[in-house]
């Protein structure tokens, strides 16, 4: 298994378009930081407009924790683009390539080579994860230092800057988590289909359409809502609240391994029984 | 002598279409074995059913004695094969290619064996280079070193010369030969050509439709069949005109556009001739027709009528 592995991450990472997914990450985070840089002060300004008459905001907002906070809503926007890129891939790409001819044709299960390919998929959504994680803090430290974070939802949290590493921490693992669950969405639609085009776009496709039926039919959809995977995708969000807000992370968490097991067995149960016609 | 390859009774349907219809055949260690049959008769599903691409809808493949179906691992370490196209990882150089598909088929010493394998085929001085640069030929002699990899003892090829110049389908077969020769590899190869698989294999099936229509020695099949002759004539009406009202009707059986076939002996080919250029027909060459394949044609195109 750790043979088929290692060659599926040679695989990946021996493609260009691996390369695309880090690269957008540099610019993406890069364009924020500096844009908060320059433009930071006047957008705080009016983010906080309402209660800074009845607060007094004392040392540095606009720190390297409210820069991080601001990126990490890429997790839900950008990279789910950027995990799907390569994840549904993996077995559409193959099939274009004709190169299951290669290596079905050798002694080896389907359903293994399932396995080391979403663990190298996974793998590959991990880095990109920690990429964002190393990036936004690192970046954000030397151009921003650090400070309380103030987040202001409908209510206006402020977290001490000692109280904020394992919350950025948790929340970068509900990102990995979540990026999982797009990422064995890919694989699956990848393995129905002969060009990685379609699962790209179809992965794609899905969380947003999910996300804004779930979004506008919110009060017709609320029970269902509670059980679709697109709902907590911004779950992270959970970690910035007030410790109560925490107590809904176990049912967030329970949902996404229940659909990533969910999309694994129908990969598995479609792939082992597919006809290799490419 | 058991049997390489046993296939009996194999069927493989999509909905109401055939392509695969009660097949069955016999590979014997040894054998270069000619699977032939014009384009979407069967051939490639069939191959592709061998090697567990896809799965029958009914019937029973017995590898080496093995059921296919139960020992999957086993039989597929036994055989080498090429299918269709010669695909690759094209980002990958030729060497990591076949690093790859070599690890995924347990092979000790890897590095001397891909050598060895490039060498084989020619390969060698152009193993670090990128596959996306390589030439069909080269990509087809790649493939056949990628089945030989784990020195297996039937390697299966199916069109391995399809889309080559005539000097590449040339190097290929005797790269054929060569392996039946020197290494005592057991060989299938699909084709639609029967002139390739006249002068490489001994045995051989004819499928159509997806169903065997024959399957004997090759050269059995050709002595079975009468020599023939083809007249190149200018005015083709003419010539059948003339042909229809004479005693040569008889032994006419076809024409085209430019030809007139004859089943005749070789004494009667002179007076045949004498006769046409007596009456006037331009005569611009005689020509021996393969007699196999005429006889695939036959063979193929009773099945339609039928």
């Amino acid at each position: 298994m750790r043979k088929l592995i290692s060659i599926e991450l040679y695989k990946i990472f021996s493609k260009p378009r691996t390369y695309i997914g880090f690269g957008a990450i540099i610019i993406i985070v890069l364009a924020l930081e500096f844009g908060i840089l320059l433009e930071g002060d006047t957008i705080m300004g009016i983010i906080i407009q309402n209660i800074k008459e009845r607060f007094m905001f004392q040392g540095n907002i606009i720190n390297l924790y409210l820069v991080s906070y601001v990126i990490l809503n890429t997790l839900w926007v950008d990279v789910p683009i950027l995990v799907a890129l390569v994840t549904g891939d993996l077995l559409a790409g193959e099939a274009n390539a004709g190169t299951f001819r290669l290596i079905l044709t050798r002694p080896i299960s389907r359903v293994k080579l399932v396995f080391a390919k979403f663990i190298a998929g996974w793998i590959y959504s991990i880095m990109l994860v920690a990429l964002l994680a190393i990036l936004s803090i690192g970046i954000g430290q030397l151009l921003f230092g650090s400070g309380d974070l103030l987040v202001v939802t409908n209510k206006v949290n402020v977290f001490s800057s000692n109280d904020l590493l394992w919350r950025f921490a948790g929340a970068y693992a509900y990102g990995i988590l979540g990026m999982t669950t797009v990422a064995s969405l890919a694989f699956m639609l990848s393995s129905m289909s002969d060009n990685s085009i379609g699962p790209i776009i179809g992965t794609v496709a899905s969380i947003m359409g999910i996300t804004i039926i779930s979004t506008v039919g919110a009060t017709l959809l609320g029970p269902v809502n509670r059980f679709i995977f697109t709902s907590y995708l911004p779950s992270w969000q959970l970690f910035f609240q007030s410790d109560s807000g925490l107590a809904t992370l176990p049912h967030a968490i329970l949902i996404q391994f229940i659909y990533i097991a969910l999309f694994l067995g129908i990969t598995i149960w479609h792939f082992r029984k597919k006809d290799i016609l490419s | 002598m058991e049997a390489y390859i046993e296939i009996h009774n194999l069927s493989k349907h999509y909905g109401p279409i055939k392509a695969v219809d009660d097949l069955s055949m016999q590979v014997l260690p040894g054998d270069i074995y000619g699977f032939l049959g014009p384009n979407g008769s069967g051939k490639s599903t069939t191959i592709r059913m061998m090697l567990s691409l896809i799965r029958p809808t009914n019937g029973q493949i017995m590898l080496f004695g093995q059921d296919l179906a139960k020992d999957r691992f086993k039989t597929l370490s036994r055989i080498g094969a090429l299918i269709e196209k010669p695909d690759f990882y094209n980002y990958l150089s030729a060497r990591k290619n076949l690093e790859i598909l070599g690890k995924l088929s347990n092979i000790t010493n890897l590095h001397s064996r891909v050598d060895e394998v490039l060498d084989i085929v020619g390969l060698l001085s152009r193993a670090k280079s990128v596959v996306r640069t390589y030439s069909l030929g080269m990509k087809q002699r790649l493939g056949i070193a990628q089945a030989l990899l784990h020195k297996p003892d039937l390697i299966v090829l199916d069109e391995p010369t399809n889309g080559l110049d005539p000097q590449g389908q040339k190097e290929i077969r005797d790269l054929i030969k060569s392996l039946s020769r020197d290494s005592n590899i057991t060989i299938l190869i699909s084709s639609h050509i029967l002139y390739e698989i006249e002068q490489i294999a001994n045995r051989m099936v004819i499928i159509d439709k997806g169903k065997a229509l024959v399957e004997g020695n090759v050269q059995d099949l050709v002595n079975a069949q009468d020599r023939q002759v083809a007249f190149v004539i200018g005015d083709i009406a003419a010539g059948l005109k003339l042909i229809n009202n004479s005693q040569w009707a008889e032994k006419m059986i076809k024409s085209d556009e430019e030809r007139i076939y004859f089943k005749i002996n070789k004494d009667e080919i002179p007076h045949l001739n004498t006769f046409m250029v007596e009456n006037k027909l331009q005569i611009f060459a005689v020509e021996p027709v393969r007699s196999l394949e005429d006889f695939f044609l036959q063979l193929t195109y009773d099945e339609k009528v039928n």
